[in-house]
């Protein structure tokens, strides 16, 4: 219940204006969460590290210079040295052996540390409007003003038109570089831009989060939504979705508290939607994987075990004993027990009395397996020219992934061969 | 004597800095020795808040934990969940951070510990604790940790210098003649992580990242010879420690976004004047 009064409060009409940041605060994770998608992938997660650290001593010296708390004009000062720092690494990363990551670093702390001595100074000549530049360092969303919220919400929605305009475009340059410059895309201009929306997202969503938290609304949603799907639209609507989603709660969160933070509850609500994406997005999670795994595995040694039994068939033993197989399989005898009784489930054998007969199901599957194995040892004889003592090895592992299509083609290729190297014979 | 002491406890931040950073710099993962200066928030604050502000080198050591928390938490990302490595490390970061500070404004009324502090720090206040060490003279508390730290610092590096060299500079090597490159992984990411928790109250993060890149890019452009180079970057961290302070001095400004800004302007200098030296190198030999 007193979640719901939460709520009720939360939305009444005096809560107007709690409203209206979380709803900014949404839109601003919602525009970094898309623009941090193209960062992401174009593997410059961490460029967004050093340009809400850069954008300090713009901010600083535009407000020297001004001498006015304006948002306009800080956001005018967070671009231009935003923009500069950007401009520094890829400059020092061209002309020098240094390799990024120092480059990255030396940039972000030196930048920080020259706005840190203008904001000292600032502070030391006792201006009494230089209150607010700490938003600046660590975010203070739920202190914003009508007037940067309107400001910011205008400038992300261009920043998402902006987006959608130059998708193509954008997609292509961070996908492969060099593919987009052989269809006549003017990369560097495309790059320029991306760079140009970055910075202002970051200059903007710095003022909520603060400099050091930035980094995740660019880079944690991006991060999330890749596990859920290949489709670049896609995952452009699911970083956007888990921004204005991370945005909402955060400033809901912090409200409900007494004296908590927002900018980290956003990041911390940001971290948990990318962290179940990361363990049950379908097919690349890492939960889906694991299964993956352990089916395969199944499925190797049930094949395993099978061809073994149709083998002992063929060299004339009549009774197949399970001791039989404990002495020819590397398998321990309990696991040997658990793989036999998932063979019977699947009809391909029958155990009566401590005896394992093989069904004619099985008898196809492992004449299956072992063509496959031998078809193999063929074609690496015959097209790399390997000696036939060298192939078996690696029959062994490709006869469980070839598929019946690339069986065909095998068989096609090798001409419907009679026997393999070793002379054994092959199961049609 | 203030003078002094700042001086005194900044060089030995650049030093412990230097010790690291080099190796840091030549395995391309000073990114990681920045996220490691953030990820220590939460070590930081459940140490303070254990043992009040009082801190000392074992709390300070548990708190070091957090850092490797957070090179676990890259490599899990990384390895486990196959997220690109520069994601993996923003993400872990971010996390680490943002709930150091929700920590620290929950359950931090007790704590002298802000956000603040921890990005850079209060040098100008080390000389408030002055500890005397016998023969009539006395050191800042932080000078004195930050000396047994850079001790503990130096034994590892000369204890391990060959295993931390050839997993540096040939990890594949390394692996193929038995070196548990891990353990080597493990053992810097220590020592990065030791270092930045005790930097923090006296410098900040901001300038354990400017010591960490900044002196060893700077040797780097200097000298292809890696015993130099960590020499050299630790006379670099020393020189822009005591121009640093007194430029703060000179426009009263902070102390720590001034050596900063100094590192910037050596590494400027030194950018500039090797591509200078170079292109006349290449005219004469044109």
């Amino acid at each position: 219940m007193e979640i719901w009064g939460h709520i009720n409060t939360f939305f009444s009409a005096e809560n107007y204006t709690l409203f209206v940041v979380s709803i900014a605060s949404g839109i601003l994770c919602f525009a970094a969460g898309v623009v941090g998608t193209f960062t992401y992938l174009r593997k410059r997660a961490l460029i967004g590290d050093v340009i809400s650290h850069s954008v300090l001593p713009g901010v600083a010296i535009a407000f020297m210079l001004t001498g006015v708390k304006n948002p306009v004009y800080f956001l005018i000062g967070a671009i231009t040295s935003g923009l500069l720092s950007i401009w520094i690494v890829d400059y020092v990363q061209a002309k020098s052996k240094l390799k990024p990551d120092t480059i990255l670093a030396l940039t972000l702390s030196v930048f920080f540390g020259v706005g840190i001595v203008f904001l000292t100074d600032i502070q030391h000549s006792e201006n009494a409007a230089q209150s607010g530049l700490d938003s600046f360092l660590f975010g203070k969303a739920a202190s914003m003003g009508m007037l940067d919220i309107q400001l910011f919400s205008v400038i992300a929605i261009i920043n998402v038109v902006c987006i959608a305009i130059f998708l193509r475009g954008f997609s292509l340059i961070s996908f492969d570089e060099n593919y987009a410059r052989g269809l006549g895309i003017k990369v560097s201009f495309l790059k320029s831009f991306l760079a140009v929306l970055t910075v202002i997202t970051v200059a903007i969503g710095v003022q909520a989060v603060g400099v050091v938290l930035m980094a995740a609304l660019l880079i944690t949603p991006a991060a999330g939504a890749r596990f859920l799907t290949n489709n670049i639209k896609k995952m452009l609507l699911y970083a956007g979705s888990f921004g204005f989603a991370s945005g909402v709660i955060g400033v809901f969160i912090s409200y409900s508290g007494t004296g908590m933070p927002t900018g980290p509850w956003i990041v911390v609500v940001l971290s948990l939607f990318a962290l179940v994406a990361i363990i049950f997005g379908k097919e690349k999670g890492m939960y889906s994987r694991m299964k993956m795994r352990v089916s395969n595995n199944v499925k190797i040694n049930n094949e395993n075990v099978l061809k073994d039994i149709y083998k002992l068939a063929q060299d004339g033993e009549n009774t197949i004993t399970i001791n039989d197989l404990i002495e020819k399989e590397k398998y321990p005898p309990s696991k040997l027990k658990s793989i036999l009784k998932r063979l019977e489930r699947d009809r391909h054998i029958d155990q009566v009395r401590g005896f394992v007969i093989l069904s004619d199901n099985g008898r196809i599957a492992a004449r299956a397996v072992i063509r496959k194995h031998r078809l193999w040892e063929i074609y690496l004889s015959k097209y790399f020219q390997l000696e036939e003592d060298h192939v078996h090895d690696d029959a062994e592992g490709i006869e469980h992934v070839i598929t019946p299509e690339i069986e065909k083609h095998l068989i096609k290729l090798l001409d419907r061969p009679e026997t393999d190297p070793h002379q054994s014979e092959i199961p049609y | 004597m203030n003078d002094f002491y700042i001086i005194f406890t900044a060089s030995l931040v650049a030093i412990n800095c230097a010790l690291m950073g080099c190796f840091l710099v030549m395995r391309k993962m000073v990114m990681i020795g920045d996220a490691i200066s953030h990820a220590v928030l939460p070590g930081i604050f459940i140490a303070y808040y254990i043992s009040g502000s009082t801190a000392s080198v074992p709390i300070l050591a548990g708190a070091a934990l957090s850092g490797i928390l957070a090179t676990v938490m890259i490599e899990w990302f990384t390895k486990k969940a196959r997220l690109q490595s520069d994601a993996a490390i923003g993400v872990s970061y971010t996390l680490l951070f943002a709930i150091g500070v929700i920590l620290i404004s929950k359950f931090g009324e007790n704590v002298d510990l802000d956000q603040q502090c921890v990005l850079y720090g209060e040098i100008e206040q080390i000389v408030f604790w002055l500890q005397p060490i016998g023969f009539g003279l006395q050191l800042p508390k932080q000078a004195i940790i930050l000396l047994i730290v850079c001790v503990i610092l130096l034994a590892g590096v000369i204890w391990g210098y060959k295993g931390l060299f050839i997993t540096t500079f040939d990890p594949n090597f390394a692996l193929s003649t038995g070196v548990t490159v891990t353990f080597w992984h493990y053992f810097l990411m220590s020592g990065v992580s030791l270092s930045t928790v005790v930097s923090f109250e006296s410098v900040g993060a901001i300038l354990v990242i400017a010591f960490l890149s900044g002196p060893p890019a700077i040797a780097y452009l200097l000298t292809e010879d890696f015993k130099r180079m960590i020499f050299l970057s630790a006379i670099i961290g020393i020189i822009c420690s005591a121009a640093g302070y007194y430029v703060s001095m000179y426009f009263d400004v902070s102390i720590a976004g001034s050596i900063s800004a100094v590192i910037g302007l050596a590494f400027i200098l030194v950018f500039v004047g090797t591509r200078v030296v170079k292109s006349k190198v290449d005219v004469i030999s044109a």
